[in-house]
């Protein structure tokens, strides 16, 4: 075995070097979290018309999707990601965290926080609401099962548990403590955790578990006109959260590749009229007023908050319920 | 992991034991219903999944098939699986040759360690197996600054499961070999020496021929398994699309993207892969006489 590695590995790295050596065209890997599949197979093709039009070179962009978390961890271990397009800002501040692959001033790099496109925390119900699940205080009835992703390893579970707190914590005489025992009380109705929004949608649309899966607006919307036409509800909870997914380059890896341009420009042409529209048509809520305008009625208004005025930023909301030791475990300990 | 031979007298064992237990049941009752018990179990456990397969990967009909697996990533899916496959397989093949060799006709210091060592992915969790090349030459692992220095990759890339690949499937042939060589003893091997023989024309003709359907069956479990590995693989992959996707992570992703034809189609292949290697056995087998009575007598 030893003495047959080195040279395998080495004709092995010999050709892939030579199939890249002969092409001329630059790739961009995104490193990307779970809803964003369908998304960024359309974007990526509309990004290499315009990089075509506009410079005249090839542009491939490959894609790898996983849990945000999970997606974060594997660019820290050498994932050779050019951009990462992460479900919540914590995680592509992990990048920074851990080897400093991000400078700090990465989130105002680019406009509204570096968050091209948005979405919320919506309740996906089996059509007709049989359950008849309206708001968050339904969550905790006996007798009903809630779907949602572990917030350990994904980044749609954080943003459905803080919302359940932010709305916990806004109801009369609500403490800290009152609002911990109403999430125990909801993670006691999830029969399964699974690792990554995705996972949990497919738990609840394919395998029919549960009454409610909580989940990124885009997600339910998907699931309701990709294949669940007619078999599920989209209710809309009296509070929820401004998801604001994160995008960056990822500094060490275009400055080691030689492909800062080409991957700054992929992320600005998120922010583009063809970019949001694109985000649009796949159910997120965008920044642009016109674009924004014309979806309205995909995304009615809901009151929101936001991680900065209700949690104080990801860093606190992590460790006050995300660390070791924070609230999820305190909650999920049995 | 048993031999192939010690298979054939648990067989052979289990059929006598049947053939006595079935003759002390009055009538065909016994008989019909034991054979009603094993075609059922294995309708059920066997066929009707890989049934399920083909079913669905047809459920919209054969245009919706042949688009499945012609969509780009899939080819390259399809490409990886068999590349990592065949490299891995041939160099497992002349390790676990070599390991059963020195193990069974040579005595030596640590044969019980590496025995030990050999059986080691069996043990381990594939988890493990994947995330110890993340830990060994991840950004961050032991030759992490080594490599990126050079920039060379390993892991989230095609030698990272190439590297999970052959660990995962490194015992398969040795295994398969070591109690086969062990059963037959050194007698031939040295009685060819002493008629002059070389070493190689000892292996060539003395010992391959008596083990050659173990190694055989060794050979296709290693395949098998180095064609569907999930676990070690997925850690190593990084999921780049038409890349570092091998088969069974492409099945994944296309099952969690509601592309129920796609999954399917590409699932439906790889178990074709599958039935091609076991129906390649059988005809090496049948056109085999010798061996397959070999094999049958061993119990006897």
């Amino acid at each position: 075995m030893r003495r047959h590695l080195p040279l395998l590995l080495a004709a092995l790295l010999a050709t892939l070097g030579a199939g890249t050596a002969g092409a001329a065209r630059v790739e961009l890997l995104n490193a990307s979290y779970d809803p964003t599949r369908e998304f960024y197979v359309e974007f990526n093709r509309a990004f290499a018309a315009h990089w075509k039009a506009s410079t005249g070179d090839e542009v491939r962009v490959r894609q790898s999707h996983g849990g945000s978390g999970k997606q974060a961890r594997s660019v820290i271990d050498g994932l050779p990601a050019d951009v990462v397009t992460l479900a919540l800002a914590y995680d592509v501040d992990a990048l920074r965290r851990n080897g400093g692959l991000v400078p700090a001033n990465w989130q105002s790099r680019l406009p509204d926080n570096s968050a091209p496109y948005t979405s919320t925390i919506v309740f996906l119900v089996r059509k007709g609401n049989p359950k008849n699940i309206r708001d968050w205080s339904d969550l905790v009835r006996p007798g009903v099962q809630v779907i949602t992703p572990n917030p350990k390893t994904s980044g749609g579970a954080r943003w459905n548990y803080l919302a359940a707190w932010a709305w916990a914590i806004r109801q009369p005489q609500a403490t800290p403590a009152s609002a911990e025992a109403y999430l125990r009380r909801l993670f006691a109705n999830v029969p399964v955790l699974d690792s990554g929004a995705r996972g949990a949608s497919v738990t609840f649309v394919e395998r029919g578990i549960g009454d409610v899966l909580l989940a990124w607006e885009n997600e339910a919307l998907l699931a309701r006109s990709a294949l669940g036409a007619g078999r599920f509800d989209i209710v809309m909870p009296s509070l929820s959260i401004l998801a604001e997914p994160s995008v960056a380059v990822v500094d060490k890896v275009v400055d080691r590749k030689g492909t800062r341009r080409v991957a700054e420009a992929y992320l600005r042409f998120l922010y583009s009229k063809q970019g949001q529209e694109l985000a649009a048509k796949h159910h997120f809520r965008v920044r642009d007023p016109q674009v924004a305008a014309r979806s309205r009625a995909e995304h009615p208004e809901v009151a929101m908050v936001t991680i900065d005025q209700a949690f104080g930023g990801w860093d606190k909301a992590n460790a006050a319920h995300f660390a070791d030791g924070g609230s999820f475990d305190r909650i999920y300990r049995r | 992991m048993a031999g192939g031979s010690v298979i054939a007298e648990a067989e052979a064992q289990l059929r006598d034991g049947l053939e006595s237990a079935a003759a002390r049941v009055p009538g065909q009752l016994g008989r019909a219903g034991l054979v009603a018990v094993a075609l059922g179990y294995v309708g059920a456990f066997l066929v009707l999944p890989l049934v399920v397969v083909f079913a669905m990967a047809f459920s919209q009909g054969l245009a919706a098939f042949l688009q499945a697996i012609q969509d780009p990533d899939a080819v390259a899916a399809i490409a990886l699986t068999l590349t990592v496959a065949a490299i891995a397989v041939p160099l497992n093949l002349v390790f676990g040759v070599c390991a059963a060799w020195a193990i069974t006709k040579y005595d030596f210091r640590g044969k019980g360690a590496l025995i030990t060592l050999i059986d080691l992915p069996f043990a381990v969790s594939p988890v493990i197996s994947g995330l110890v090349f993340v830990l060994l030459f991840g950004a961050n692992g032991w030759f992490g600054d080594w490599l990126a220095a050079r920039d060379l990759k390993v892991v989230f890339a095609i030698p990272g499961i190439l590297l999970a690949t052959v660990f995962v499937t490194f015992p398969f042939v040795a295994r398969e070999l070591i109690p086969l060589m062990q059963a037959q003893g050194r007698e031939a091997e040295e009685t060819a020496i002493s008629l002059g023989a070389s070493g190689w024309q000892t292996f060539l003709y003395v010992t391959l021929p008596n083990v050659r359907l173990g190694l055989l069956y060794g050979v296709l479990l290693c395949n098998a398994r180095a064609m569907g590995e999930f676990g070690a693989v997925s850690v190593v992959s990084g999921h780049i699309r038409g890349m570092t996707n091998t088969m069974p992570l492409h099945i994944e992703i296309l099952y969690n993207e509601y592309d129920q034809v796609g999954a399917f189609a590409t699932a439906s292949l790889l178990a074709l892969l599958a039935l091609v290697t076991l129906v390649i056995k059988t005809m090496i087998e049948r056109r085999d006489p010798a061996a397959r009575a070999a094999r049958r007598g061993a119990g006897h």
